[in-house]
């Protein structure tokens, strides 16, 4: 392959392409078969890393209270791509057919959350939820509530903060497969009799599906391994993978198991992926 | 059918003013440069846009204000605007499916139409995995299946290649003429107009300017826009000295006097005088008695097309003729260009026009 692309590709390109693959290998496959590595060890009696080669750290993954916590965050994370679809399609539809000009508008509003840190706007959200809160102070003032709702560090919260966070990542692809569908498609189903909501079933949800399927890997992917979220807004009262292996790796010190809980994450997505990607190309073919 | 319809684009006059009936089981054309109006004025049939005034009617049903999902018409869209996920059998049953049709009767339908457009065997395939004809056939059938009172045809062969689009034609007139519906079709090929339809409205800018059949449109242009758009391009712009019943004398500086026939209602003044290409005829040396008319010309390019011969002119004030010669006149003689010769026609071939 290497003797047919140097013959066909100009040099920058081929350069490039080892570059890009050199700097791949130095920073992001050395680390991970680092850990890969850590992932045999054993822990040392005060939190360091032994040589001692074993299984032990993967067994312990099979304990009932780890499945526990994957099962969790498995559903968080399902549920956060859901509502996040749910919301981002109306959201990205608006976007990718509104004029040029408004367009800039509602992308700039789309993106002004990333000029902020990330953990900064999850704090954000404690001045919001919290008992003398945003919320709960609206709510008071009008007499809705009596009492002040107990909203931080509850499951909503979770969901709530992971759904704000990764929203972003869900519309903006939505947005780009949206745009790719032509309006004449919409006026050809509204002209062959398909009412309006009829239109969006059979015809723009179905194309936006390269949207709906990246938007949820990007949402999936990172809600599934979460912590800053399950921790600040949650309180870190329920477990996720994300602050158990944080957990492991900062408070516990024990690199090893918490390696092992990495690689578990990555098994597990890489699992999920391959199989939503083997049912979807299963129907493009018939 | 429409009655005074009215449709800006913000500063631009789509459809200005036009009243038009199409009759029932009718193939009618639209021709038009791009931006003539004749696209959007399909659309407000359609329902796909909606005038600013002025009323629109199907069958003596006023619809301007039902949605497009509402009328009783369909529309081949001009790239076909096929559904890419769905295969021809879907897109096709699209119209009856949303009609919420029994299933059997869907398929039925679907079938005959299958036959009709001849599309047996790709029953199963995607849109992108069908040639440019075959995928006209799929929107061709898949707004007939519908049975529409009228069908809206947005440039249906502009995407095809010359060849396929002479099968197209023809096809496209024997189905009209199998389902006798209602064809309302828009396009910017005169010959395409020509061949293809009952009647023609010539647009321009906004404005119908002349509805006639083929032979009316062709025969009698009303104005030297229409006349030019018609494929006529002989014209030059003199005066109308004298009339006497349908023959009228133009006059022109250093121009020899040409008859031609006259229109009713041309008066004494400006006037344009035009001549078919394959009306002109070639005097090469001393010009021949029996055309009553000459000009002196130079050759000025020669373009072989196998059955004819197409010659361009320049004639003494510095306009462009064509000529139009089958091939059987044209081996006879060799013109070469630079060559000066006459052009001559009779009387009844040159044609009079308020300019």
């Amino acid at each position: 392959m290497n003797h047919l692309s140097s013959q066909s590709l100009p040099v920058s390109v081929i350069s490039t392409f080892w570059l890009a693959l050199f700097f791949l290998l130095i920073f992001f496959f050395l680390p991970l078969l680092v850990v890969f590595g850590v992932s045999f060890a054993s822990r040392g009696l005060y939190g360091g890393v032994e040589w001692i080669l074993t299984w032990d750290n993967y067994r312990r993954l099979a304990d009932p209270l780890i499945g526990v916590i994957f099962f969790r965050s498995l559903i968080f994370a399902a549920m956060t791509t859901m509502v996040c679809a749910i919301i981002g399609f109306p959201l990205a539809y608006v976007v990718a057919r509104v004029s040029p000009g408004w367009q800039l508008v509602w992308l700039t509003l789309v993106m002004i959350p990333f000029w902020t840190n990330f953990l900064v706007r999850t704090y954000a959200w404690i001045l919001i939820l919290r008992a003398d809160g945003l919320v709960n102070g609206f709510l008071l003032t009008l007499g809705i509530q009596s009492e002040p709702l107990s909203l931080l560090f509850t499951d909503f919260a979770v969901a709530l903060g992971l759904i704000y966070g990764y929203l972003p990542f869900m519309v903006l692809p939505l947005i780009v497969a949206i745009e790719r569908i032509s309006p004449r498609l919409e006026e050809a189903a509204s002209d062959l009799y398909a009412s309006r909501g009829a239109m969006f079933r059979y015809v723009v949800l179905p194309l936006s599906k390269p949207g709906f399927m990246a938007g949820g890997v990007l949402v999936f992917i990172p809600s599934l391994g979460a912590f800053i979220t399950p921790y600040i807004l949650g309180g870190g009262q329920k477990m996720m993978i994300g602050t158990l292996i944080q957990q492991e790796f900062l408070v516990s010190r024990d690199w090893p198991f918490g390696s092992a809980l990495s690689f578990g994450l990555m098994g597990t997505a890489l699992i999920l992926w391959f199989l939503v990607n083997r049912t979807s190309l299963g129907k493009n073919v018939t | 059918m429409l009655q005074n319809v009215v449709k800006t684009h913000g500063q631009v006059v789509a459809v200005d003013h036009i009243s038009l009936r199409v009759e029932s089981g009718e193939f009618f054309s639209l021709l038009g440069p791009s931006g003539s109006g004749k696209t959007t004025l399909l659309r407000l049939v359609a329902g796909l846009d909606s005038p600013d005034s002025g009323t629109i009617a199907i069958q003596k049903r006023i619809v301007n204000a039902d949605p497009p999902h509402a009328r009783p018409v369909n529309m081949v869209f001009q790239q076909y605007a096929l559904f890419p996920h769905m295969t021809v059998r879907e897109n096709i049953a699209f119209g009856l499916k949303m009609q919420r049709k029994a299933r059997l009767e869907v398929e039925r339908a679907v079938e005959s139409m299958v036959a009709l457009v001849r599309l047996e065997g790709k029953m199963e395939r995607f849109p992108g995995q069908l040639s440019g004809g075959e995928q006209q056939r799929v929107a061709l059938a898949r707004a007939l299946v519908n049975r529409p009172v009228v069908l809206l045809l947005d440039e249906p062969l502009a995407a095809l290649d010359q060849q396929l689009r002479q099968e197209m034609q023809i096809e496209l007139k024997r189905v009209q003429q199998e389902v006798n519906a209602t064809f309302i079709c828009v396009t910017h090929q005169q010959d395409e107009a020509l061949m293809l339809s009952d009647r023609i409205g010539v647009m321009n800018n906004g404005r119908l300017l002349q509805v006639g059949t083929p032979q009316e449109i062709y025969g009698k242009p009303i104005s030297s826009t229409v006349a030019r758009f018609i494929g006529l391009s002989n014209s030059f712009s003199g005066v109308v000295t004298r009339r006497e019943k349908d023959l009228c004398w133009i006059e022109k500086e250093h121009f020899p006097l040409v008859v031609a026939r006259c229109p009713e209602g041309l008066d004494l003044g400006p006037a344009m005088v035009m001549v078919r290409p394959e009306d002109i005829h070639i005097a090469v040396g001393q010009p021949q008695r029996k055309y009553e008319n000459t000009l002196p010309a130079v050759v000025h390019h020669v373009a072989f097309h196998g059955h004819e011969v197409l010659y361009q002119f320049r004639l003494e004030n510095g306009a462009t003729w064509t000529a139009r010669v089958s091939n059987a006149d044209a081996h006879t003689r060799s013109l070469s260009i630079g060559q000066p010769l006459h052009i001559q026609w009779a009387t009844h071939e040159g044609y009079a026009l308020s300019d």
